[in-house]
């Protein structure tokens, strides 16, 4: 088969430099082939050079030095150019910043009215391309109407209706929710097993790379692994040092072969981890019943509550025809010191619930009480110092002149003298690692995920009582992820803030939570621990939510009547009870 | 708040308001909102509300739902109009101290609601049949003539549609960084009107930024898409004059005709 893409030691600069006065280099010598009808996937950190590979590709950048070549065409040709964005066509990020027209079908129809195709031919082509989506229902919708998941179905047959032989997707995942990202990557395996489209996704969840054809990782603007997905997961600690991680399985894996189990190939997904650990482990329903979770509860007061709700309901906009209920008598008690989760799906309700908490939302009936304080729209000022509520990408909100301004933004307001305020803020960026000299600078000169912890820290410097996040590692790749919540055991820990987190990470909200609520349709279905709230899968099921890889394989291990704990939130617990097993069973044959 | 304006928003459906060609509807609307500022007698406004309803009527939206929609306006539209009691001389019909309520002043107040009831009609029923993308279309068609004397007639119609698009967007973001904002105690609701807009500024910032950047990533998304202006440009829908355009409007002319009858044989 011939190549699709050929890319012979690419270098790209920007034109902005560094401090040092040196232009930044983003791609640094790429060089790699992608055979016609290949499903690749591009790992790689925030700021490793992903994104401007992506625009190399369709010639919406030119490299400085090297050639790109999509299918025999060279992008330096300005002639062409159009031609290789008709065979090339890139799905972006944001799904509401692609999308131009007004309705979902004269979306679509954008690229081939470019092309000048003729009125049939462009009807022909947007209904098809609509029904290779799943979306032809929605052609007359508006796209805000949907989700974004549906938004970026409605990007990829935006680029279909181009009649491309290869599609670029850069981080096209990474805004959406899991159910978003589900309808997404199965549009893509069609795409690709149907029709023969070359597929490039960029993305940095670990899972969507699994099942590709050809995987690719990328730090600092170079290649530095390529291969199947089977030889790129054996690479765990370069793996980690890129600053990626290995799907949970894997990983499980990979602590096991380095804690003296014989591993040929670390398995990459449940069903060869099972086939796995049949081989380890022999024996089933062994007398010795070890104890159905051996986990350490993880530690709080649950007997101070700090946050008390009672037949909460909220209606948006009552009384108008779009009305709408968002809460349906929610009882839920917060207790001190504690990290609570909050699960559910896309409009279940959690952000609205979270949002009565510091008052920016009223209850339509029932109460919300903060550490004594009623919520009801007096003592909003008190209220909101005591809860601090960092929305979804919160580095959106920065606004000074300077990251010093920005973070005090909030204490200006509480009137606290310029003192306490330098030694609040520096007691801050200690603790989110913000290095002191960023303080004069602008925040908008800043990267992605320092201004995410400087718009933290506006919050943190508040002192709240309570510190409420919503999606806090959206976009973050899995080493930014990991360091926000080390900052949030820290804080829990050293300071003893009472943490809820609203996230669709289930991984995250296992490893890190003591207690979990799930959400449903406005209303709170369950509120336990981690570990009994996962392992009620089937009703998480139900509420189409799922639980940690990790947690879904001992599930199974468990029913196949192995002698291993029914739920674990971990990596590291899974190890630990697999190693019990194993040293069991092998110290009794001997 | 926002989001309970349902006026004007475009209904789908396939009447034949809706198929009718954007610039023979662009052309009515103007010529019927002219015709409201000429009505003078009971007569005339009697006739052209009808035409109005019947306008209404072929537009197929559900009468309740017009009510509905002409709802929020209703309030403004009364007050402009009764504040006309007070300023028309006339035979009063009664006297509290200075105030003076007169016949002419209530039938003056009467007839200026109405009107101005018609145009917000005649305007939403233009928007209601039309989808956005349409009217931009009609738009550019009409103004290509002037082209040559520099008019960008593609490009406005493409910032038009675009502004259109993002509008919904944009009022999500205003509302998301105006909590965001809230929650780290800036204060919207009260304080001197000084004080007040300069708490605006933390959102226009930060709304700006993002405008921008939006701007940028739609750029990148349109070149991705191959957009190089209007030139070889076609379109999903082309717009193009059909019979119904011209016997529409032509019973449209009529009607108008009989309308405004009275004046010339009376």
């Amino acid at each position: 088969m011939n190549d699709m893409i050929k890319t012979d030691n690419i270098y790209y600069e920007y034109m902005t430099q560094n401090e040092d006065g040196i232009a930044v280099q983003a791609v640094k010598g790429v060089s790699m082939s992608i055979k016609q009808g290949q499903f690749v996937v591009v790992l790689g950190r925030n700021g490793s050079g992903k994104s401007t590979l992506a625009r190399l590709l369709n010639g919406l950048l030119i490299p400085g030095k090297g050639t790109v070549i999509i299918d025999g065409i060279d992008t330096h040709n300005d002639e062409l150019i159009w031609e290789v964005r008709r065979t090339l066509g890139l799905v972006f990020q944001n799904p509401d910043n692609q999308i131009v027209a007004t309705t979902v079908e004269e979306d679509v129809a954008f690229g081939p009215e470019n092309l000048g195709i003729s009125p049939d031919g462009i009807r022909k082509r947007v209904d098809d391309s609509l029904k290779m989506v799943d979306m032809e229902k929605y052609s007359e919708y508006s796209p805000h109407m949907l989700s974004g998941g549906q938004k970026q179905r409605i990007a990829i047959a935006g680029i279909l209706a181009m009649e491309p032989k290869c599609i670029v997707l850069d981080e096209a995942t990474s805004m959406l929710d899991p159910r978003g990202r589900k309808e997404v990557m199965v549009v893509l395996k069609k795409l690709n097993r149907e029709k023969g489209i070359t597929i490039v996704h960029i993305t940095h969840h670990m899972e969507e790379a699994v099942e590709a054809d050809l995987v690719m990782v990328m730090e600092d603007g170079r290649l530095v692994l390529a291969g199947t997905p089977r030889q790129i997961f054996e690479n765990v600690e370069e793996l980690r040092k890129a600053g990626l991680d290995v799907p949970q399985i894997t990983a499980l894996a990979y602590d096991l072969r380095k804690s003296g189990v014989r591993m040929d190939v670390l398995p990459l997904n449940k069903d060869e981890m099972v086939n796995t650990i049949r081989r380890l482990i022999k024996r089933k329903n062994s007398k010795r019943l070890i104890s159905s979770s051996n986990q350490t509860e993880k530690e709080y007061n649950p007997d101070s509550p700090i946050i008390k709700v009672r037949d909460l309901s909220h209606i948006y906009m009552q009384g108008s025809a779009f009305q709408q209920k968002a809460l349906n008598g929610i009882n839920l008690t917060v207790n001190k010191g504690e990290i609570l989760g909050i699960i559910g799906q896309t409009g279940s309700g959690k952000s609205t619930l979270v949002q009565h908490f510091n008052g920016i939302l009223k209850a339509t009936s029932g109460t919300v009480e903060v550490d004594g304080l009623k919520a009801d729209g007096k003592d909003l000022k008190e209220l909101r110092q005591k809860v601090g509520l960092i929305f979804q990408y919160p580095e959106h909100q920065l606004f000074e002149e300077t990251v010093y301004k920005d973070i005090v933004f909030g204490l200006t307001r509480l009137g606290i003298d310029a003192r306490e305020m330098k030694k609040r803020v520096f007691h801050v960026i200690d603790l989110l690692g913000i290095s002191p000299e960023l303080l004069d600078k602008s925040p908008f000169e800043l990267s992605g995920g320092q201004k995410r912890r400087v718009a933290i820290a506006g919050v943190l410097v508040m002192k709240p009582k309570v510190l409420i996040l919503d999606e806090p590692t959206a976009g973050l790749d899995p080493q930014g992820s990991l360091e926000v919540f080390k900052i949030l055991s820290r804080l829990n820990q050293q300071e003893g803030t009472t943490i809820i987190i609203i996230s669709h990470n289930m991984e995250e909200i296992a490893a890190f939570c003591h207690r979990v609520a799930v959400m449903n349709k406005g209303r709170l279905v369950f509120c336990d621990t981690a570990s009994n709230v996962f392992s009620r899968y089937e009703e998480l099921r139900s509420y189409n939510l799922d639980i940690p890889k990790i947690t879904d394989l001992f599930r199974e291990l468990h029913d196949l009547g192995y002698n291993l704990p029914k739920t674990v939130l971990t990596v590291e617990e899974a190890r630990d009870s697999i190693l019990g097993v194993i040293d069991a069973e092998t110290g009794g044959m001997e | 708040m926002i989001d309970n304006i349902t006026l004007g928003q475009y209904i789908p459906g396939n009447s034949i308001l809706h198929r009718l060609d954007p610039r023979t509807k662009i052309f009515w609307t103007t010529l019927l909102m002219v015709a409201t500022f000429l009505i003078e007698s009971w007569a005339e406004y009697l006739m052209m509300g009808l035409f109005i309803l019947l306008l209404l009527l072929i537009s197929g939206v559900p009468i309740r739902q017009s009510i509905k929609g002409v709802k929020p306006l209703l309030f403004i539209l009364a007050i402009t109009a009764v504040l006309n009691i007070f300023f028309t001389g006339g035979t009063p019909v009664f006297e509290i101290g200075p105030v003076k309520v007169t016949y002419e002043g209530i039938f003056a107040a009467i007839k200026l609601f109405l009107r101005l009831l018609m145009l917000v009609i005649t305007a939403s029923l233009m928007t209601i049949t039309t989808t956005p993308m349409t009217m931009t279309d009609g738009i550019e068609k009409l103004l290509k003539p002037f082209e040559r004397i520099g008019v960008p007639a593609h490009e406005i119609a493409m910032m038009m549609s675009i502004a259109l698009r993002f509008i919904p967007t944009l009022l999500d973001e205003t509302n998301r960084i105006m909590k965001a904002q809230a929650s780290r105690g800036a204060n919207f609701d009260t304080g001197s009107i000084f004080s007040r807009i300069k708490s605006f500024i933390p959102v226009l910032v930060p709304l700006f930024v993002s405008a921008f950047k939006r701007a940028d990533e739609l750029a990148e998304a349109m070149e991705s898409r191959c957009y190089r202006g209007g030139k070889g440009r076609t379109r999903l829908k082309e717009i193009h004059y059909s019979k119904l355009d011209f016997s529409v409007s032509l019973a449209g002319i009529a009607l108008l005709g009989i309308i405004f009858s009275g004046r010339f044989f009376l």
